[in-house]
Parts: structure tokens; sequence; C-alpha cells
């Protein structure tokens, strides 16, 4: 399934100055998978090494915190888009 | 009894307004929670109150020490004004780009003011704070993302002044800042009904941060992470811009003055409408504070492109 996704400015480097890269998969899993194929210079922002998400990355799916819809088991469908943000704090 | 000894005493017991002729479907109540008629002007009069006055009361803030805070703006006015109440010097670390009246306010109440850059974010004026707490031990640095009276403001405060006022509450919707809202208010009405959802909503803050070199340098507040807020909370959205200040006008036809923030809570719980499709419920919003601070900004006047586009690089929240 093609699914858009949107890098904050600072993983850009790390996806030859992409800020939206098109990619393939049915789950969050497949699309990070098929995202780091692209651009092997990601795992380490999108993985820690247990293989889980990023403590400081914050996805969304369609704007919906992914943590809500399954994590990286969240299905994905065509016209959707995923969305990455680093977590900062507010107040 | 609209008397007080105190304006300190003026802080909570905030309005809750129904505002569900502004939504289609009439079978969902939905109520805000009007925390913009604090004193200082915000939902942050409450965590400031709290974090001081429990301070004072452990004995690790003196009479006239000065107190240091990082705040993109709201939680800085609360505890510059009740500084000024009470005799203490305050300092606040301010990123560089939030709107002119926030600086004003800061003034108003006579805090010291330091900037850090705009391209950090909250996140840089926190680091900055930090920093300058290391360098001055005898500040007393009030750190309002890892402070549990922050929390327990919203446990002891909101929270029961929510369930007070609407037991038949079914959704709590704010927005996540330093999370000490959603996680009091949270805690406490799981705690007396645990089929409330709580949804959280934040502005896409870290789209855009420049200053960070990686996603190591992110932020989860304390607060959130000692409270175990993933598993507190039901949903969370992100709503951007243009959503926030369609609602902060759309607010406007029931009388609400309120900020992009709380725009933002709004935007949440129309989309808590719609995707949930709910027959009956009862929600309740959080509006973290007025409009005022934001009249600069044009939020209600301008072109609705040309707002959004500024308020991407102004930080609101």
């Amino acid at each position: 399934m093609p699914v858009e996704v949107r890098l904050p400015t600072v993983l850009r480097p790390l996806a030859s100055g992409e800020a939206v890269v098109k990619v393939e998969g049915d789950t969050l899993r497949e699309v990070f998978q098929d995202l780091v194929r692209q651009y092997p210079g990601l795992s380490e922002s999108l993985f820690t090494p247990e293989g889980d998400m990023h403590r400081h990355l914050n996805v969304f799916l369609n704007d919906d915190d992914v943590r809500y819809l399954g994590r990286l088991d969240a299905k994905v469908g065509a016209a959707d888009t995923v969305t990455l943000m680093p977590a900062v704090a507010g107040g | 009894m609209a008397r007080y000894d105190s304006v300190l005493d003026t802080i909570g017991n905030t309005p809750l307004v129904d505002i569900t002729e502004l939504l289609p479907n009439q079978r969902v109540r939905v109520l805000v929670k009007l925390e913009g008629v604090n004193p200082a002007g915000s939902v942050k009069d409450r965590a400031a109150k709290y974090m001081i006055e429990e301070a004072e009361k452990d004995g690790s803030l003196h009479p006239g020490q000065r107190i240091l805070e990082s705040s993109s703006g709201n939680t800085a006015a609360g505890l510059a004004m009740i500084a000024k109440v009470k005799g203490y010097p305050f300092t606040a670390v301010v990123p560089e780009n939030v709107s002119a009246e926030r600086v004003k306010l800061l003034l108003a109440f006579g805090a010291e003011i330091i900037c850090s850059p705009a391209a950090e974010g909250s996140n840089g004026a926190m680091r900055r704070a930090q920093a300058l707490a290391g360098e001055h031990p005898d500040w007393w640095f009030s750190f309002q993302y890892g402070n549990p009276a922050n929390p327990k403001a919203h446990y002891e405060g909101t929270g029961p002044e929510i369930w007070r006022d609407c037991p038949e509450v079914t959704h709590f919707v704010a927005g996540l800042g330093t999370a000490g809202t959603i996680i009091g208010v949270g805690r406490f009405l799981k705690e007396r009904n645990p089929a409330v959802s709580i949804w959280a909503v934040q502005p896409p803050a870290g789209e855009n941060v420049e200053g960070l070199k990686s996603l190591d340098e992110g932020f989860v507040p304390p607060v959130f992470i000692d409270n175990d807020g993933y598993s507190l909370l039901d949903r969370s959205r992100v709503v951007g811009p243009r959503e926030s200040i369609e609602w902060a006008r759309r607010l406007t036809s029931s009388g609400i003055f309120a900020g992009l923030s709380t725009g933002a809570a709004m935007a949440g719980v129309a989309a808590a409408r719609v995707a949930r499709q709910m027959e009956s419920g009862t929600i309740v919003a959080l509006l973290p504070d007025g409009g005022w601070k934001y009249l600069s900004t044009d939020v209600w006047s301008g072109d609705l492109d040309e707002v959004v586009e500024r308020a991407g690089h102004e930080l609101y929240f």
C-alpha cells in the first residue's frame, strides 16, 4: 500500500534532505522497514535496539498517535499519511 | 461569595459552559472549562500556586529566594504574578518567539526575562533554565515538567471541580504540554469512573524545531512518564494551527474568546465526535487560556492563510 511519510526537520539530513518520502507497507512496522531500506541512516531514529519505537519519537497516523492504534502493528491504508515528530515539551 | 482576602484565592473554581449548540450532533453534550478567567490568565495559575505553596510547606523555598522557571509564557505569567504577591524575585527563561503580549505580561509583574533561541523551542528554554539552576544553587527552580505539585494541582483542584459540576462526563479532552493537567484530571476522573475516556491534543510543535540536533535531544516530561501517562490516555491527536485558529474563531459565536491552544483543544473535541460517531455522551474540554495574549497575531481578524503561516513561526503552546 503506498503511504506518505512526513519527516521532521531533525530527521531530514538522514533522508537526503527529503521532507516527504513515499513508502510501501500495510502496517506501521512495514512502513518503517521500507523507510529504513531507502534510508538506512534512519534506523536508529525509528527503532530501539529491541525493535520498539524510539522513546522520543511521536508517530501520528493521519493526526492520531499510533500508540493508541496498535503501535508498530497499526494498520495503514492507501492515501494515509504518517507524520513523525520529535517529542518536545510545552507549557 | 465573591469577596476574597487575596487574589490568589481566586485561582481555580472556573466556569464550565455548555457549547453544544456549536456542534452538529446535539445528542453529545460538550462543555468547556474556561481557565482564562484565572487571575494571570490561564490554567497554569493553578500549577504555579501549588508548586510555590508546596515548596513553602516543605521548606525548599525560603522568603525572598529567587524563583526560576522556563516557560512558553503561561506558567511564567502565573509564577510571576504569585511571586509578586508573595515577595519573591522571579526569573523566567522564555523562547524569543513567544507573543509580545506574553513578554509584556511578565514585565507587568516585575519578572526578569531571559530569552532562549527560537529555534530550540521550549526544550531549549528548559535546558537553559536547568543550566542556570546549576549555576545558582541559591535559586529555587520550580521545574514544572517534573514537579509533582503540578499534576497535584489538577488532581486536587481541576478534576474534583469537573466531577462536582459534571458527574455525567464521559470524555475529557485537554492539551498535552507539561502533562500536568491531563495527568491530574485524568487520574482523578478515572478513579471516580474508569469508563471516562481521556484524550490529549497537542500542536505539531516538534515538527519544525530546527535547533534539535537529534531525537535524543527530545523530551518527555517526567510528570508524564512518572505517572504512566501512556497508559492513562485513551487517545492522543496532533492538531495543526489551521484547525486551532478555525476553532478559536468559531468559539466566538458562543461568546468565548479563547487562545490558540484552546482552539486546539476544541479541534480535539470535534475529532472525538466524528471519529467515534458517538451516539450520546458528555465531553468536557479544558480551554487553557483566553485570547488576549494572541491579539497581536490577528487570529480573529486576519486572512486565514496568512495567520496560519504566521502561527507556524510563533510559539503559542
